[in-house]
């Protein structure tokens, strides 16, 4: 099993202390399109990690972030499509995504100076809990 | 993602959980020797062997892969549930440098946080009895992220060269982590003919763990761990890790 079960493992901890015995109605998390996660894998580690864990959930809805990288230096903003990028490099900014560094430059300028400014990696991006289950 | 309350903080410790000790081998000022000092107390430990890692916590310019003599782009960690560092000499060893090769990695410190809570969320040490770890040089984000993150986990080793400027430097990173009720493990004096740091670990009541002559042939032989092995160095390496053990 790939890694998107260790993040999965972090977001159970997560929900779990969160929750403090409560059903999760719905829950939404955001998926940064950077970190090429496997939404299927990550669906089925985190259903998994939820049940051993005797927490009771509702609906899981993914959504995509696109990346957005922003220049320090020249202030270009650019949307890189991660689908165009050369699968070992994808690889390397599956795993950190602060690979990103080694391989992106700004088009503009040519620096390595520029800011993630959305699509990084996986968030929470809302949690509704049940305060009256039956 | 808020740091506060970032999911990835909540497994870290799970991740380290069989680690017995965790050595931070640190120094404010740069070119004291940590690289080769972290690396070796590894080696060390491995041909003793301890169950020892490795972790190069210099994101912007890893080089334990360097002492090591091995290509970290060639490195294909095995993946189970998570990330399980490939053993190199006998050494869990992770480093950012797999992900990054010999590409410039230039990052700032939300940067350099952000991997930091990612690589120890996803590395699956297991057991070890000790986890070196590389720092760069400075007191700043890669430092405090091990200061703040782990506070009772880590058993940091101080190395100093006998330069004034190392010494100024020194003093005011000890004195960090008293304030900090941290558990030193001790500190090194490297490059050094003499025993000058004695009484600045005497001064701080740190443990003294020995003082390792400047040889000038030294980088000539990194990268070759079999004439590291055999070298003055590494004999004087031997010494400092039983006393760590000792610790």
């Amino acid at each position: 099993m790939v890694h998107e079960w260790a993040l999965a493992e972090a977001i159970a901890e997560y929900i779990e202390q969160q929750a403090k015995g409560r059903p999760v109605k719905k829950l939404v998390i955001s998926l940064g399109v950077l970190q090429s996660i496997d939404r299927e894998i990550l669906d089925f580690a985190l259903k998994n990690i939820l049940d051993e864990r005797n927490v009771r959930i509702g609906s899981i809805e993914y959504v995509d972030e696109e990346v957005v990288l922003r220049c320090k230096r020249c202030g270009y903003e650019w949307k890189p499509s991660m689908n165009e990028v050369d699968e070992s490099i994808r690889e390397a900014i599956h795993f950190v995504p602060e690979a990103v560094y080694s391989y992106f430059k700004c088009p503009r300028c040519g620096s390595r100076d520029f800011e993630i400014e959305s699509g990084r990696g996986i968030s929470i991006k809302e949690m509704v809990f049940d305060e009256h289950p039956k | 993602m808020n740091t506060q309350s970032d999911p990835r903080l909540l497994v870290i410790p799970q991740r380290l959980a069989g680690v017995k000790h965790i050595v931070p081998v640190m120094s404010s000022k740069g070119g004291v020797g940590k690289t080769l000092l972290s690396t070796l107390l590894a080696l060390a430990g491995a041909d003793k062997k301890l169950k020892v890692g490795l972790l190069d916590l210099d994101f912007t310019n890893p080089s334990t892969h360097i002492v090591l003599g091995i290509d970290p782009a060639s490195i294909q960690p095995v993946e189970e549930k998570g990330v399980i560092p490939p053993i190199i000499h006998g050494i869990k060893y992770m480093t950012l440098a797999i992900y990054t090769g010999e590409n410039p990695t230039p990052l700032r410190g939300s940067a350099i946080n952000d991997a930091f809570l990612e690589i120890l969320a996803i590395t699956r040490w297991g057991e070890l009895d000790y986890l070196f770890i590389d720092t760069p040089p400075g007191l700043s984000d890669p430092q405090l992220n091990l200061l703040t993150y782990l506070p009772s986990r880590i058993e940091p080793l101080v190395v100093a060269t006998p330069s004034p400027l190392a010494i100024r430097s020194v003093e005011k990173l000890l004195k960090v982590l008293i304030e900090g009720n941290y558990k030193i493990t001790g500190l090194v004096e490297n490059m050094s003919n003499n025993s000058k740091l004695l009484k600045i670990a005497e001064k701080y009541n740190v443990k003294y763990l020995g003082s390792i002559p400047y040889y000038n042939n030294i980088d000539g032989l990194i990268g070759n761990l079999e004439a590291l092995r055999s070298s003055q160095f590494y004999g004087k390496i031997i010494h400092i890790l039983k006393g760590i053990i000792r610790a």
